[in-house]
């Protein structure tokens, strides 16, 4: 077990994510959302975190916000530490809140995440004055400097205005100003774009780049949106029920796949490169019961590559390159299988 | 190419009151040949959902007409038009969990229209339905189940089976995917592509996603405020686009492939899809397009074949 990972990073890092786990107690049972997530991110990087819909993605980062509603949730185990300090269960760092100050977090569906009877500015100005004191006056000023920020023309005037005079595009530039009012070091996106247009989409990827150049916060974005990934992320977390499977730099996903549900899921996209052309191969089955999660790998059921082991033993992060992991037995030292035999349309 | 589907200079406005008209579909003509698969795109707002409705008569249209088969049909659907034509034409609903009734079985949805439609006996009835169910990768014994019972994936293949159960000769699948996992997408697209094959049919695909269109479909048409601005064959409209919008739609299209998304030039648009309210005079993508022109502004570009490519665009960079 030498080649378990154990830290990826040799650089200091701003979030460090230790063995998380969230539950939650349902009247069916209690859900095991998160079984146990590692990540780090470092300042001025983007993260991505993919899986579909189920998977846990939301789940972690909502947990490293507080915003897991206990009961019914229970954070069962783990650490959040965020400059080395230990964020879960806390609401303050040296006197600074944690939520809206040091992480700021902008959701999918902004027509349901702002308060439709107040104004934009109103809303934008709340955490300054929550959370650095500052008058009505001062901070509805600033408002408008942050609108101006998200590109949002005559700012001003749309400072007055309510949630139900703006369009999807521009309410997420205006959740975007709110969330980074207070100068956060994470920002925290979960499926910023899922509910826009691509040419809107690309507007607020746009807007994100620039912001994060401009203030070298650390992004985590959530998504489900591989060309999203692909244009926005410097390292990629791959999630599959509630573990984090794959592990890897942007490059080493989509290039250098090894766990084969990204093996799969490629395999279900359509590419645009005339070179790879394939036909699409849906993954079978569904993504496992986490009211009893299967005592081995998650993704076994489905799993084209499946051994006897799968079933009965979780697999650990296995290194396939530098930093680039996998948790599947396919690339544990031992395993017959060489892990460059699976790779799918490598294209280097 | 025979025209199994015709649409000529369709509209259909919405009264809102007080002398406001939105222009949803607007002098729109769209031939569609026989098992063929027109893929539709564009941003939502742009109309699409609304073509895809009055095609198939669930709108009325404000003016112009559709031809099937070369018949005319009516400007507005007697229940008698709708009992005669939903053996032939049948559409897909984009959300799989608003578009089944949830106090009625699986088999009940299913059947319902064989038990409209056709004068085969209830345990006759029972049979096909299993069988499709069977067809859609569902089981037989799914028939007595309800709706919530189901995934996302499944439901949207009983909506599918809802359509196909009639063996109609065109269906407009209305964004039949993007409420799904990207691994159920292959599944759904894959189902469409054989019934396509083993019943022959037409389809209109309605989506956003342009890899997905590009994929499944023959030809990829253009939608913008009300209109289209660009048709041609899926693939060479996708590598080689001519209108402006198309370019910068496909532009905005995040690809799985960092390398290219990295050198790739930000070609985000500015502005948003304008109110299809009271739509302005001249090309309608004018206020937004980077290569406006002084006669974009009052004339409305004609959708004209260009010389070089087999390819229809209504732009007048082109004229």
């Amino acid at each position: 077990m030498s080649q378990v990972a154990v830290n990826l990073q040799k650089s200091p890092t701003l979030l460090e994510v230790k063995n998380l786990a969230v539950e939650f107690d349902t009247y069916g049972g209690t859900v095991q959302a998160v079984r146990g997530v590692n990540f780090t991110i470092e300042q001025g990087k983007t993260l991505a975190i993919v899986g579909e819909s189920g998977c846990g993605k939301s789940v972690t980062v909502q947990a490293m916000m507080g915003l897991i509603p206990m009961p019914p949730g229970r954070i069962t185990s783990g650490s959040a530490r965020l400059r080395g300090v230990e964020v879960l269960g806390r609401n303050t760092i040296d006197g600074r809140e944690i939520r809206g100050a040091e992480i700021g977090m902008i959701f999918q569906d902004p027509m349901t995440s702002l308060n439709p009877t107040m104004t934009i500015g109103d809303q934008i100005a709340e955490p300054l004055q929550v959370h650095r004191g500052y008058s009505h006056r001062r901070a509805f000023d600033e408002a408008i400097q942050l609108l101006e920020l998200s590109k949002i023309p005559e700012a001003a005037k749309r400072a007055r205005q309510y949630p139900f005079e703006y369009s999807g595009g521009m309410l997420q530039r205006a959740m975007i100003a709110m969330a980074i009012a207070c100068k956060p070091s994470i920002l925290i996106a979960d499926e910023p774009t899922t509910a826009l247009d691509v040419t809107i989409q690309a507007q607020i990827l746009d807007l994100l780049n620039d912001l994060q150049k401009e203030t070298g916060m650390a992004i985590i974005l959530i998504t489900h949106d591989l060309g999203v990934v692909a244009r926005m992320a410097d390292e990629v977390a791959v999630m599959y029920a509630g573990k984090i499977v794959e592990h890897g730099s942007v490059d080493d996903i989509f290039y250098r796949s090894a766990h084969p549900y990204m093996l799969g899921l490629r395999a279900a996209m359509p590419t645009n490169d005339p070179s790879l052309q394939h036909e699409l191969q849906p993954i079978a089955g569904s993504p496992p019961d986490l009211f009893s999660p299967p005592p081995g790998c998650g993704y076994c059921a489905r799993c084209p590559y499946a051994m006897q082991v799968c079933g009965s033993a979780h697999p650990e992060d296995y290194f396939v390159g530098e930093t680039h992991f996998s948790r599947c037995w396919l690339h544990h030292p031992d395993s017959t299988l060489k892990p460059d035999e699976l790779y799918f349309g490598n294209m280097d | 190419m025979a025209a199994l589907l015709e649409a000529i200079e369709l509209t259909r406005y919405f009264d809102m009151g007080r002398k406001q008209r939105v222009h949803a579909v607007e002098q729109l003509s769209l031939s569609i040949a026989e098992k063929e698969i027109v893929g539709l795109v564009g941003e939502s707002g742009s109309g699409k959902s609304t073509l895809g409705k009055t095609i198939v008569g669930l709108l009325d249209k404000t003016s112009g007409s559709v031809k099937f088969r070369g018949e005319t049909l009516p400007q507005k659907y007697a229940p008698a038009d709708f009992q005669r034509l939903a053996t032939k034409m049948q559409m897909i609903f984009q959300d799989p969990y608003s578009s089944l009734n949830p106090r009625m079985t699986v088999g009940e949805i299913i059947a319902e229209g064989l038990r409209l439609h056709s004068d085969k006996k209830a345990p006759e009835i029972k049979e096909t339905v299993a069988d499709w169910l069977l067809k859609v990768g569902l089981q037989a014994n799914h028939m007595s189940r309800y709706p919530h019972e189901f995934s996302g994936g499944q439901r949207q293949r009983i909506g599918i089976a809802r359509a196909m159960i009639l063996g109609p000769e065109f269906v407009v699948c209305d964004e039949p995917i993007s409420a799904l996992d990207v691994s159920v997408q292959a599944q759904v697209i894959n189902l469409l592509r054989e019934l396509k094959e083993t019943m022959g049919l037409t389809l209109l695909f309605i989506a956003h996603d342009l890899s997905m269109v590009r994929y499944v479909s023959d030809r990829m048409a253009v939608m913008y405020l009300g209109s289209l601005v660009e048709i041609g064959k899926a693939d060479e409209v996708y590598f080689d686009p001519r209108h402006p919008y198309t370019e910068i739609l496909i532009g905005s299209n995040p690809e799985p492939d960092p390398e290219l998304e990295r050198s790739r030039p930000s070609t985000a648009i500015q502005g948003e899809i304008p109110s299809p309210v009271n739509v302005p005079e001249g090309c309608r993508f004018a206020s937004r397009c980077p290569r406006v022109m002084e006669v974009c502004r009052h004339t409305t570009p004609e959708l004209l074949p260009l010389k070089d490519v087999d390819r229809q665009v209504a732009c007048h960079l082109y004229t």
